[in-house]
This record gives C-alpha cells, structure tokens and sequence, in this order.
C-alpha cells in the first residue's frame, strides 16, 4: 500500500508545512498526517481548500514511510524540504530542530 | 530612506532622477500587490507573474529573491546594502549565481516589499530576473582591467541595459532572452552559449562594432551560437538587436516552451532564415530612431573612464619580497592575480569556492569586509564573476599582500581561482524546486579529492561545471569535465561529459556513458583526472589531450572495454 502526506508551502513566508491529523498546517513532517490511497484524494481536496483561502500555497501529496510511528519522505526531494539544505545543517528546518534540543 | 550614491570612480551604472522615481514607484506598485495577495484579493494564479516580474520565485524551502546585478558590476555602498538585507531579513547569507547575479534563499513574502525599497535606495532591483524577457546583461569581469582588451564592454552592456529595461515590446517573449558581451577575443562572458552574444571589436580605421552570435544556449538542447553578422557597427547596435527581437518575438514558437528559446529559431529553422529576416527587419527599422547617438555612448563611457591611476613601476618590489617571502601568499598571487593595463596594478579574484564550502556563497559579513577592502584598494568597486567569484579589478601590486591577509582572514584567501576546485555548480536540489539532483555536495567531494595545492597545479587548467537538472543553471554542457544530476526513481544519478568549453573556439560536452550514483561519479571524475595526467603530453590541457586521444579511453577506464 502507498502511504503519503499532503505538504505546500505557506503563503506569508513560504515556509515548507504539511497537513496535520486535525487539518490544520504543521511545522515538522513528523507531525503530518497519513493517507492511504483511499484517503488522500479527499484529503487532497480538502487541503486545497487552504489555498483558496490564501493560506498555503501549492499544496501536492507525496510517498512516505512510516518509521516508529512517524511519516518519513520516501524521495530526495522532500526528504531536502522537510530537514533543510543537506550541505548547512545550521538553516532550515533541521537548524529548528536543533535549536529546540539545545 | 536615505540615498547613497556610488563612489566617484567606481566604474558602475549611475541612476538619474528618472530611474529613482520609476524604481519607487515600481516598489509601491509592489506594495500593493503584496498587500492584495496577503489579503486574498489576488489568487496566486494572478500573484506568480507578478511577483516574477519583481524576481521573487517559490523554492524549496521558502521564497527565493533573485537580485540584479547589471553586468556584473556592484559598487561597494550597494554590496553592503546586500549584507544588510541578508543580515535582516534572510539567513546572513546570500549565493552569486552563474549570471552575475545574487539569491537570497530564505525571503519571507510579507517582507518584500521592503526589501524592494531597501534595493531601490542603491539603484537596485529585482526586476527582469526572471519571466520572458531580457534578462541581465553579462560580461567579461576583467573589464576595463585586461590587457587584451580592444573595447571596454562594460558601455555597450550598459546601453543595453537601458534598452532593455522595461522594454515594452520585449516583456512578452516567447521565452526568456539572455545576452552577454565581451570585449576581448579571449571569451570571458561566455557569448556563445547566450541567446545573443556579442564581440565587440575595432576595424582597420579604430571604429567599434560588434560581431553578432545568435542562438547559443544551454539547457535540453543546447547550442553554440551562429554568427549572423560579423560587423555591426557601434551606431547600428541597438536597431540590429531590436531586428533580432523582433525576429524572435515574431517567429518564435509559443506552442512548446522547449521550443520556444531563439536556439530553435536559429538552428532547427534555418540560419538563413533566421539571418534574412533579421537584416530585412534591420533594415526596415534602420535610421534616425535607433541610431546609438555618439553623444550618449560618451556619456556612458565617462562612467567607465578608467580610475585615476597613479604611476608606477610594471612591477612592485613590495609585491615580489612578499611572494619570496611568504610561500601561501606565492601560491594565492600565482593563481587568483591577474595581470592589470596599467602598470603597478593587478586584478584579483576572490574565489568563493573553499574546498568543501558552497560554491558562489557569501556570508553578510564576507561582503561588508570585500565592500570596505574594495573601498581601500580598488577604487569602490567589485564585480561578480559568471564563474561565481569575485573581483578586485584595479588593485596596486603593493596593496596585494595586505589585501590577501585580509580575505585569508575571512575564508576568501582560497587559492585555487581557474583550477579544478575552481568550480561551478548550481544550487541543485538542496535548494532549486527545479532540480532533479543535489550539485553542491558531489562538488564538495571533487573539491575535497583534489585538495592538494600541488596537485591542482599540476593538473592546470581543468573546468568542472555542474548542474542539478537538464536546465544547467550549472553550465555542466561547457565543462571540461560537465556533470549532470538525474533523477532515477527518487534516486540522484550523475551523468558525466567531457570537452565542454565555454571560449569563441568552444564546444558542447559529450556524454561518456551511463550515469553512476554520487560516489562512483567522484571516483569517476578522479579517474579521468589522472587518465589525463598519464597521458598528457608536454604543455598540453585537459582539452587538448582529449582532443588528441578521443573519448575512447576515458570510456574504457570508466566503463570497461566495450
């Protein structure tokens, strides 16, 4: 079974979010929702509304795994978009991360 | 906001009241339009455009903010206005891309349109960074500093700046429109792989005018660019390239935007074709309208006049104790200093490429300390390199030991400008929306193989251009060694040609054979290095050897015999 998660970027600062269990926009991929293939067309949907009211923007689902009970990007591309920049550990959202822990 | 002009001998642009009062009007346009976004007045699908049109992309991580740069050519008071909006509203860092401009990557929306006006209080923009249009003229960063120089380019990108600023007509091409202009016969900028690439050149009575290559570019298909016309003359300039556009504009195809670029006009059309057209248009539009007057280019050369130089002995006894002396200043001074026209002067490169760093960054602090070491040493000015560096174009050889402690104190002493670790690579996937592959850290790695100053020179002039997508923001088809990122079911592969050459005599790479995953794509790039240094003769480059013994060999020690 191919499991997603539904992400766009924020509006007012273009910030990478993904779709939270409540619907509402989370910071950190581990917090983002599940979908089987039943479910994320709907979700899609759903989402999309977010858009039309100028809250994200470019919502798109994706594949995930999930490991120890929280989503994980299957691809590169949002495996980059969920941690940051590979290459500075110090920006992003890997640098948030960090900042928490310390 | 207050006003700051450039230094009086800083060869730049220079802005008059009507230029300041259309950038403010445009930031309060901006404004606006923002403001109507934010508020959901505007959809995104009405918003893009717009704030395309003012060089502000959605990446990855967050907005990206696409600065111009014109030419190349910064004076030091809007470096440190750059530093200062890294500083405030992006991440204290900024990337100098392949086209002579700077991106910010961390830009949040709702504050742009005061970045918008803290660029327009140092007759700066965004605008024509992005879209299809004219984009930023480039050129040659030695101008007005090379001693192989027949005309300075930097008049000539000027006018065309002017030009093509807001250029009714040509807001609306069929695709984006990239120009580049030198002014030597040794290529610096690159023209043949622009959409139109312009060699400006003297005749037998001194006159200037240009020889006109049309249809260069990169990307899925690339080209080199044709010569349509090897002599236009200096007061022709602007009806001629106004003919191309509207070419261009004309026939160019709209139907399919990998078609659309003037390459496929030019090469799969006919350059017959193509050239008729032109000259019919050229023709048609030639006269009292488009004639460059004498009087403007004279005022636009007395912004480029040369510096007041002082006089003083070709070489410096200060500089030649220092490189005796002290043996990691010999090897910056042997690689990143270039000879100057004028004697007692050099010019220097500060290379943004330390080994394992990101190549074509540049932390806020980096460019207040170069805008304040420009101000002491090179008259107020600094120019950005299409190679991603810097420069220092007019430096006194007596300067250059000081100067070099002062960049080798802040991570900018790197000596390797023109050697292997010298190279470009695009942002790639660690911050394009475009890219199928990261660039930076396969470059890391070459960068880290090849670590070894004396290796390096020993290896000589060798170019590793990379790309994260068949877009090749990364230049990697003109590479002698060009790499290219693919995406092979969500994994990064790399595709890997040799032969690529950006100069008048250039050529596009050939592919070797099937991509490899990231570290067999390192050792394949090592493996060709030193195939090459097995089997180079005498004084010959890269090229040259390869040139000699075909891509044979290097296929057989990546491949295995066929």
């Amino acid at each position: 079974m191919v499991l997603k998660a539904i992400t766009a970027n924020r509006l007012r600062d273009g910030a990478v979010v993904w779709l939270g269990p409540q619907g509402d926009w989370v910071e950190r991929v581990e917090q983002a929702a599940v979908f089987d293939d039943a479910t994320a067309q709907p979700a899609l949907a759903d989402a999309a509304t977010s858009e039309a009211a100028n809250i994200v923007v470019g919502v798109y689902a994706f594949e995930v795994e999930v490991v120890d009970g929280r989503p994980v990007p299957l691809r590169q591309r949002e495996r980059i978009r969920a941690q940051g920049p590979s290459i500075r550990t110090d920006v992003g959202k890997q640098a948030d991360a960090l900042d928490r822990a310390a | 906001m207050t006003y700051l002009a450039p230094k009086r001998h800083a060869g730049v642009y220079r802005y008059d009241d009507y230029d300041r009062q259309f950038l403010n009007e445009r930031v309060a346009e901006y404004r606006g339009q923002v403001a109507r976004r934010l508020n959901g007045d505007l959809t995104e699908d009405e918003f893009k455009p717009l704030r395309l049109m003012n060089g502000l992309y959605l990446q990855l991580h967050a907005y990206m903010l696409r600065i111009a740069i014109p030419y190349g050519a910064l004076a030091t008071h809007q470096l440190r206005g750059l530093a200062r909006i890294g500083r405030r509203w992006d991440k204290g860092y900024g990337h100098f891309t392949t086209r002579q401009n700077l991106q910010f990557n961390w830009i949040r929306l709702e504050d742009t349109p005061e970045i918008m006006a803290e660029l327009a209080a140092i007759d700066m923009h965004a605008i024509q960074t992005s879209g299809n249009c004219i984009r930023n003229v480039t050129t040659d960063q030695f101008a007005g500093a090379a001693p192989d120089e027949v005309v300075d380019p930097r008049v000539y990108a000027e006018i065309l700046r002017q030009w093509s600023t807001i250029h009714p007509e040509f807001t609306y091409l069929p695709r984006k429109f990239k120009i580049a202009i030198t002014g030597s016969a040794n290529d610096r900028a690159a023209i043949r792989v622009h959409d139109v690439g312009l060699l400006a050149k003297r005749n037998a009575e001194g006159e200037i005018g240009f020889a006109v290559y049309a249809g260069g570019g990169l990307g899925r298909t690339p080209y080199l660019g044709a010569k349509i016309s090897d002599w236009v003359g200096e007061q022709d300039l602007i009806a001629y390239l106004e003919a191309i556009l509207r070419v261009y504009n004309q026939f160019g195809r709209r139907d399919n935007m990998y078609k659309a670029r003037i390459k496929i006009l030019v090469h799969q059309g006919g350059k017959q074709t193509f050239i008729d057209n032109v000259e019919a248009e050229f023709a048609r539009i030639r006269g009292p309208k488009y004639r460059l007057d004498p009087a403007i280019v004279e005022t636009i050369e007395r912004n480029f006049a040369p510096p007041p130089f002082e006089e003083l002995l070709a070489h410096s006894a200060t500089f030649d104790r220092a490189r005796r002396e002290d043996a990691a200043f010999a090897v910056w001074a042997r690689n990143n200093v270039r000879d100057h026209r004028a004697p007692g002067y050099a010019s220097v490169t500060i290379s943004l490429k330390p080994i394992g760093g990101v190549t074509g960054d540049i932390t806020s602090d980096q460019m207040d300390l170069v805008a304040d070491l420009a101000d002491r040493h090179s008259f107020g000015e600094v120019r950005v390199t299409h190679e991603q560096n810097l420069v220092l174009a007019h430096v006194r050889q007596d300067d250059l030991y000081d100067l070099w402690k002062a960049l080798d104190a802040a991570g900018l002493g790197t000596p390797n400008a023109g050697l292997i670790t010298d190279l470009i690579t695009c942002p790639g996937l660690d911050y394009c929306s475009l890219a199928n592959a990261r660039s930076i850290p396969i470059g890391q790695e070459i960068q880290k193989r090849f670590a070894d100053q004396q290796r390096q020179q020993e290896i000589g002039d060798l170019k590793i251009k990379m790309s994260g997508c068949i877009n090749a923001c990364g230049h990697h088809h003109l590479g002698a060694i060009g790499i290219l990122g693919v995406d092979k079911k969500g994994e990064e592969f790399y595709q890997i040609t040799l032969g690529g050459n950006a100069e008048l005599d250039g050529a596009i790479g050939d592919i070797v054979g099937a991509a490899l995953p990231p570290d067999e794509a390192v050792d394949a790039v090592e493996s060709i290095v030193d195939l090459y240094l097995e089997r180079r003769q005498p004084g010959e480059r890269f090229l040259d050897t390869l040139a000699r013994i075909g891509m044979g060999p290097f296929k057989e020690k990546l491949y295995g015999a066929a």
